[in-house]
């Protein structure tokens, strides 16, 4: 490819592609699109109202907001000055975005809106090297008046008349970009100490895009909906990078309340999410299928437990007879095409679903009614991408096959080590831990710990650091036991601890909406998340949830004891990461008194709760809570 | 300046009951007026003698110079004046969306039979309205909402609906009766700043009875305290703040009042 860099992309998306979709927004509820010679002149007004405002290479620019497209335009406006995009979690405390803005020397900011613009505001006195904050949306902003702060439009009007007292700045400045140059610096949130930034360079990014392509099928006329947070390298890859290299249309959702209707109306024809999406519309499907009619349940019912049997065969290469084969096409027209539709499915050629595990129920559901869901596995460091399931071969338990240039073995004690052109630069301002997890050989060591299986997919067990071993030397890996646990729709985090003791224990998080339904329906009242995680009836449902859990799980794993947390865990209190991960030493340290309780045989515990409200307060919820049993017999003493 | 809303010694009694006496009041075009005092004081009878509910027994009302006092509450909205109810009173059955329609409805000029013929000029009027009517879906952000059925909402969404049902009517004075009644501290500071954001970026004057005393300290330019039916205090939230007669009204005592917290 003569195209580089993603700047040269934009100039080529913007000559081959002209009158095409880059990109939509729905605004004042209608799909608005900006063709890809729009979007160029959207981002090359920014870029030289920028220049005109003393933007140098090298000079970095932060954004943060939900998905708009003129936040999108500034990181590339950006990136085609030779400058690198930060993207930032718009729901990070104010300590956390004091961090990384510092630590990147952000020297612009981008904010969506006035609550954006408030959160930079109380922080100012604290970043020395901010001299421009810009602001997308202009409601509330009439009494804010700041020479260093100015409206995205004020910025492009700068620009445009830039434009007329510079010719060919911008091009010549897209021309100096080399393809090793950063593109962009994702922070990872980092399960233990401070977020680091990633630098991805064009290259990484060009290269995550062809590795993509590779592996899937992806055209320019396809769409995506760009709706999860720009700060995660996942985003980055597949609207930024994969956009601009392939030249297919991102489209922003109205709002994130209204992601699940925008989606239904656009029916994007690639969609990649969490798990955590796949479960909430598995539950809206149940939810919706139980109200309905008992003619209409029926059907669902009947027609849902044939594709299922029909995609557990399919799943195991064996043959489906013609009845059930017959049943399943009836199922097409009378379930699964109308469902897949009210999901907004019914266009996608492939989903993916990554970052954590999907419960194998969820994945089968949306396999059998014909989306053709896949695993996909990555992490910042390689650009979000390593390795991809091909459409024949997708399960719940694997992370796919290695995507084509990408070179995966696993070292010892099971780490699995990646090379290949989209492993990253290296972490800003730290050296030293770049060092520490991309070895003289160009091998980046992931820290997860996983194995090859016979078909040559690449399996993810949990990380290398967390696995230990019980007392008698059984390994144990906590996540592994977690998940467990979590493909249970009442469960929304669990915790296990193990290593070194005698056997498995966990703390459970219960998930407010599902418990919160299952309470209602049996008429039990609460009046809290506190209250109903302490109730008898829901503690009986989760241990029958551990129960089923361990029917899965080796002997010596089983979990023998847990309790029940009176609040989720929490990224604002840093018991998790922002992309949803347990933070497993902090974690261990915080509710040292439950890990106790669950050895010494106590029967309950004090808990003093810290919850860190969303602008930084705090408060602290004492409760004294049970610690339980899974089953009746009494469990050994330690 | 004349003031764009004068409201002149107005009284008005139900049966016994002396509810307002000899009130006079002055909204300033542009500003934010609160109407402050304790439960029973006539805060909500003036409001309902502006727009038109109840006529004044004696005294005058006028708007921009003209005499609306004995206006009927439709010809005064289409005047300009738009209120919210202490108690909500949206259509509960039907979507945000609908309720917010109907709130143009003073500027619809369609007849029913054009409307059931819905083209050419019923259509491209509909078309104009429903612009006008998501600018304010956007600007109090409830995009997610169009489709429910207002009875469906939390009461914090209610009262923002109802807010934004006063506002398709393109007011030139908004009366809010207590639109944080009942609300809690986030919902409080969503409708406090919608508030202020409809008084500076729209320049809509607004008239606004609240219990919360923070609130109204905060927001407003000025502040009218009435007691037992009669004005007893006028002028900006530090001076009402430090006037003993409001001082007693609300305490029965000498104490000051409190600037941050809530009155019970």
């Amino acid at each position: 490819m003569a195209e580089t860099t993603l700047a040269r992309l934009l100039q080529r998306n913007a000559r081959d592609r002209r009158d095409r979709p880059a990109i939509r927004e729905k605004d004042r509820g209608i799909w608005q699109t900006w063709t890809w010679s729009q979007y160029h002149d959207e981002v090359r007004a920014f870029a030289l109202g920028l220049a005109a405002l003393g933007f140098k290479r090298g000079e970095r620019l932060s954004v943060i907001g939900d998905n708009r497209p003129r936040l999108y335009w500034a990181q590339v406006a950006a990136q085609c000055l030779g400058g690198v995009p930060v993207p930032v979690y718009q729901d990070s405390i104010a300590k956390e975005l004091a961090f990384v803005w510092n630590h990147a020397e952000c020297s612009v900011i981008v904010a969506e809106d006035q609550e954006q613009i408030d959160k930079v505001l109380t922080l100012r006195d604290q970043l020395p090297a901010l001299r421009l904050v810009v602001y997308d949306d202009p409601r509330g902003m009439l009494q804010y008046k700041h020479d260093w702060l100015r409206s995205y439009q004020a910025v492009q009007e700068l620009g445009r008349k830039f434009a007329a007292e510079h010719p060919g700045y911008f091009e010549a400045e897209v021309e100096k970009g080399k393809p090793e140059d950063v593109a962009s610096i994702c922070y990872t949130s980092g399960t233990t100490g401070s977020p680091k930034g990633v630098m991805l360079t064009h290259a990484n990014a060009i290269a995550i895009a062809d590795a993509f392509r590779k592996a899937d099928d992806v055209r320019p006329e396809d769409d995506a909906l760009a709706y999860l947070p720009m700060a995660w390298a996942g985003d980055a890859a597949y609207t930024l990078f994969l956009s601009l290299v392939v030249g297919f249309c991102a489209n922003c959702p109205e709002s994130p309340e209204t992601v699940q209707r925008d989606l239904r109306e656009l029916g994007p024809t690639t969609v990649l999410a969490p798990p955590r999406i796949w479960e909430n519309m598995l539950t809206a499907v149940q939810v919706k299928a139980a109200d309905a009619p008992a003619l209409k349940r029926w059907v669902f019912e009947r027609f849902r437990a044939a594709a299922e049997r029909a995609e557990i065969l399919r799943a195991d290469g064996k043959p489906i007879p013609v009845g059930l084969r017959l049943a399943c096409m009836i199922g097409d027209v009378l379930v699964y095409t109308p469902i897949r539709d009210q999901l907004g499915l019914r266009r996608a050629k492939w989903a993916l679903t990554g970052g954590a595990p999907l419960g194998p129920d969820t994945f089968r559901f949306f396999r059998s009614i014909g989306v053709n869901l896949k695993q996909v596995y990555g992490s910042t460091e390689t650009t979000g991408l390593v390795s991809l399931q091909p459409s024949a071969e997708a399960n719940p338990t694997t992370a796919g096959r290695p995507c084509p240039g990408i070179e995966v073995k696993i070292a010892e004690r099971g780490e699995v080590l990646v090379r290949g052109p989209v492993i990253f630069k290296g972490y800003l301002k730290n050296e030293e831990a770049t060092r520490e997890v991309i070895d003289p050989d160009g091998w980046f060591h992931t820290g997860d710990a996983g194995f090859m299986d016979p078909r040559g997919h690449l399996v993810i067990i949990d990380r290398v650091k967390d696995v230990g071993a019980l007392q008698d030397g059984t390994p144990f890996a906590p996540q592994f036991i977690e998940n467990k646990l979590k493909y249970s729709p009442f469960v929304r985090e669990a915790v296990a601890f193990g290593h070194e003791r005698a056997f498995v224990t966990a703390m459970i998080a219960i998930d407010l909406n599902t418990v919160g339904n299952w309470a209602e329906r049996r008429g039990i009242p609460y009046t809290s998340y506190m209250d109903l995680s302490q109730k008898p009836e829901v503690c009986e449902l989760i241990r029958e949830e551990i129960r089923k859990g361990n029917e899965t799980l080796p002997e010596s794993t089983r979990i023998r004891r847990f309790l029940l947390l009176t609040k989720d865990l929490e990224a604002d209190d840093a018991e998790m990461t922002r992309t949803r991960k347990v933070r497993r030493r902090f974690v261990a340290e915080k509710y040292g008194s439950v890990v106790d309780a669950f050895y010494s045989g106590g029967h309950a515990v004090e808990l003093a709760a810290t919850i860190t409200y969303e602008d930084g307060r705090q408060a602290t919820m004492k409760s004294r809570v049970r610690v339980e049993d899974v089953e009746a017999t009494v469990v050994a003493r330690v | 300046m004349s003031a764009l809303l004068e409201i002149r010694e107005t009284s008005k009694a139900f049966g016994g009951v002396q509810a307002v006496t000899r009130v006079s009041l002055e909204a300033q075009t542009g500003e934010i007026l609160s109407v402050i005092g304790p439960n029973g004081a006539g805060k909500t009878t003036v409001l309902n003698m502006i727009s038109g509910f109840y006529h004044p027994d004696s005294g005058r009302i006028a708007l921009e110079g003209r005499d609306v006092t004995d206006l009927a509450p439709s010809r005064i909205a289409e005047l300009g004046i738009a209120r919210t109810f202490q108690n909500i009173a949206l259509f509960r059955g039907m979507t945000v969306l609908d309720n917010l329609m109907l709130g143009r409805h003073v500027h619809m000029k369609t007849g029913v039979l054009g409307a059931f013929a819905y083209w050419g000029f019923a259509q491209k009027e509909e078309v104009e309205h429903r612009k006008r009517v998501e600018d304010i879906i956007d600007f109090l952000r409830i995009q997610d909402l169009r489709r429910r059925p207002t009875g469906s909402l939390a009461y914090g969404l209610q009262k923002r609906v109802e807010l934004g049902r006063a506002l398709a009517l393109d007011p030139k004075i908004l009366l809010l009766d207590e639109p944080m009644g009942g609300c809690n501290h986030e919902e409080k500071e969503d409708m406090a700043r919608f508030v202020l954001d409809v008084n500076e970026e729209w320049g809509v004057t607004v008239i606004l009875i609240e219990h919360d005393m923070g609130v109204v300290m905060d927001i407003s330019d000025r502040v009218a305290v009435l007691d037992m039916g009669q004005k007893i205090a006028e002028g900006t939230p530090d001076e009402v703040r430090a006037n003993p007669r409001v001082i007693k009204a609300y305490l029965g005592e000498t104490k000051t009042i409190a600037t941050g917290g809530s009155r019970g």
